[in-house]
């Protein structure tokens, strides 16, 4: 069954997506013709080494776009930059149009673009139901004034828990509602944090290595949980190290190293391209990267 | 000398025992453990300035008196003032950094607070070192309780009017249906007669007890209002942290980053935690001193934290009922161990010995290990029962991100 939706044809959107992008010249910092998310001329450095010095770079929007690179080639610091949670040293970047420099970290996932964790970051004394209604942005009851009285907030909360229990049906999770989410597996947790995320109703999703640590079988579902994020119209932004996952599930690829973009392109290109096979034979001694991968 | 246990005024010791669990020190550690509670069992704010907090409530009313000689009742709002000002002092340089800096920066603003209100080139304000009295008038003053009079919590005491009595018997009563049901749940979830007795139970125990103690005529007044108060505030804390805004505060405890990803402001939230906590400290402040009729700087100096701090350990942190039974279980203790050793040294003829070994061999050493026994106390309990009385086990267990 898993084996069928992975060869499954492409949805509506993947073709979208894909059509959008077969214009795009395979070079790095190229114009997307619909970006959600621009940067330009980010940079940062922590004391004398420069971990991210990104020239230009777009998100197509509707688009699921894999960020790769060897470790340490600044793609985790590159998500802090995007997402308010570290200010680089230079440079500007926008989401939909609106500047991001001056914006604080909580405000990006109002607006719409929301991240995860390599490291899974589950609220692990809070139950996982408790963990899911976090999510939801803009509640009444957040404030502390309405906070004591329940009648101005209960209604909200029965529509946030029925949306958070649709989550957690949808991600497999519905049997583990009510237990801590410190109990979960290191797999569960990954689902837990995405399928959180998305209560912020994103157009951006940010996901640090999803996939990091998890069994194959629940890498497939979560391959098709990502896909299924872009056939409901978001976009979508991962990092991983698993060269398959990347292949089957981006619309896009970009390449990160020493804190540069050295190749863009399709999963197709990518992998033919010669920029990212020296990138990779630095660190991996003549074997090809997709073999190491 | 086993003969001499049979000497020892048990009755002296249940009575000053009782009457310390109900009494107030209890109470205003109560209020100041439900501050502290919500900064530190909730938020994850490691807060050790509760004094500082404490002193802006105790001098908010004082200076009614002292120096703008308006109505005592103008000293709750400024005290909510000055613990906001406060805790924006506290937390505006040190909320963005990590949990330690916070725990440096208030215990030093707390002792800042008590060194401005004694020193004297700010007598004006503050009255120095020798404290306010006379305040409040229309407290202490305007009470039915005879001064000289002996007063107890037993509801159906001769000095207890209707009100009153009907008051405690509230009171009383739900306090043994929260306990009553708390500690049924703990034993067997579910188990509805146990649900049912057990309450009646703790009522019981506790009506036996409130016979015991005693109280003078003068703080009487101020004792009542206080464990009030202590009820309210529970209440409002407890509302609260069922409230999305509590979701949000346990969830910073718990991992700030993830909140923020989230869209939540934490640094504001912590903030909030912290005024919070402190405005509700400054009742403790209040009350204390409204109870003895005089403000004094040096009754909010460090060891008042960190012995609030030891009680609501003891209850159980994350939990109001902990927050509440807490320090009434830790003066109740050091009131017993106290008067407990002193009946012994005089019983024994003025000094204790053990095999031999001379322990004690003057009453005014008791207090000492009163201190002592209260530390192994809390070193048992953090070895044996790490999450307090009320705390939950399982929730202790699950460590690690």
């Amino acid at each position: 069954m898993v084996a069928e939706a992975l060869k499954a044809e492409l949805s509506q959107a993947a073709t979208a997506a894909r059509a959008a992008l077969s214009g795009v010249p395979a070079t790095p910092g190229a114009e997307k013709p619909d970006p959600i998310m621009s940067a330009v001329g980010v940079r940062r450095s922590f004391g004398g080494i420069v971990a991210v010095d990104v020239d230009r770079v777009g998100i197509q929007r509707g688009s699921i776009t894999a960020l790769i690179g060897p470790n340490g080639a600044g793609k985790t610091t590159f998500f802090n930059l995007m997402t308010g949670f570290d200010k680089p040293d230079t440079g500007t970047w926008s989401f939909n149009g609106t500047p991001l420099e001056k914006v604080a970290a909580h405000k990006t996932a109002a607006m719409g673009m929301v991240r995860t964790f390599q490291l899974t970051k589950s609220l692990t004394k809070m139950s996982v139901i408790e963990n899911m209604k976090l999510g939801a942005t803009d509640q009444t009851g957040e404030k502390w004034w309405n906070g004591i009285f329940p009648f101005r907030w209960r209604a909200e909360e029965t529509a946030i828990e029925a949306r958070a229990d649709e989550l957690l049906r949808r991600f497999s999770l519905d049997h583990m509602r009510n237990e801590y989410a410190g109990t979960l597996s290191g797999g569960q947790r990954k689902l837990l944090e995405m399928s959180r995320a998305l209560m912020t109703k994103p157009q951006l999703v940010m996901l640090d290595e999803p996939m990091a640590g998890v069994n194959p079988a629940l890498k497939q579902s979560l391959n098709r949980h990502i896909r299924g994020l872009r056939d409901e119209g978001m976009t979508v932004l991962f990092v991983e190290h698993d060269m398959d996952m990347v292949h089957d599930l981006s619309d896009w690829v970009i390449v990160m190293a020493e804190g540069r973009i050295i190749a863009e392109g399709t999963p197709d290109q990518i992998s033919s391209n010669t920029a990212v096979i020296d990138a990779y034979l630095g660190a991996h001694q003549g074997k090809s990267f997709l073999e190491d991968m | 000398m086993l003969a001499a246990f049979t000497d020892i005024n048990w009755q002296l010791i249940a009575t000053a025992t009782l009457t310390a669990v109900f009494g107030v020190d209890a109470m205003y550690f109560a209020i100041a453990a439900i501050g502290l509670n919500v900064q530190f069992g909730y938020a994850g704010l490691l807060n050790f300035g509760q004094a500082g907090f404490m002193a802006c409530g105790a001098y908010a009313i004082g200076m009614t008196a002292h120096y703008w000689h308006i109505s005592f009742w103008w000293g709750i709002p400024m005290a909510i003032a000055y613990a906001t000002v406060f805790g924006l002092i506290m937390g505006i340089p040190t909320l963005r950094l990590r949990s330690d800096y916070l725990a440096i920066v208030t215990i030093a603003l707390a002792e800042l607070v008590r060194l401005i209100v004694r020193s004297v080139t700010f007598k004006k304000y503050f009255a120095g070192s020798d404290g306010i009295n006379g305040f409040g008038k229309t407290f202490t003053e305007e009470t039915p309780f005879n001064p000289s009079g002996k007063y107890s919590l037993w509801p159906f005491d001769d000095n207890a009017n209707m009100f009153g009595r009907i008051l405690l018997l509230l009171i009383f009563a739900g306090m043994s249906v929260m306990l009553g049901r708390m500690i049924a749940a703990r034993l067997s979830a579910g188990n509805k007669a146990l649900r049912m007795t057990l309450p009646l139970v703790v009522f019981g125990i506790v009506m036996v007890g409130a016979k015991q103690t005693e109280y003078g005529g003068l703080g009487f007044k101020s004792l009542i209002v206080g464990w009030l108060i202590v009820f309210v505030l529970g209440a409002l804390v407890y509302m609260l942290m069922r409230s999305p805004w509590g979701r949000v505060v346990k969830g910073i405890r718990e991992d700030e980053e993830a909140v923020r990803s989230l869209g939540k402001n934490i640094y504001s939230y912590k903030l909030q935690a912290l005024i919070l906590g402190g405005a509700i400290a400054t009742f403790a402040g209040m009350m204390f001193s409204l109870s003895r009729g005089s403000v004094q700087p040096d009754n909010y100096s460090r060891d008042v934290t960190f012995f609030v701090l030891t009680a609501l350990v003891l209850g159980g942190l994350g939990k109001v009922t902990g927050s509440i039974v807490g320090p009434m279980l830790y003066w109740g203790i050091s009131q017993f161990i106290s008067v407990f050793l002193n009946e012994l040294t005089k019983v024994w003829g003025g000094h204790v010995d053990i095999f031999g070994v001379p322990v004690i061999t003057n009453p005014s050493q008791v207090g000492a290990y009163v201190q002592i026994a209260l530390g192994l106390m809390l070193i048992f309990l953090m070895v044996f029962r790490p999450q307090g009385l009320f705390g939950n086990r399982k929730e202790m267990a699950l460590d690690g991100r």
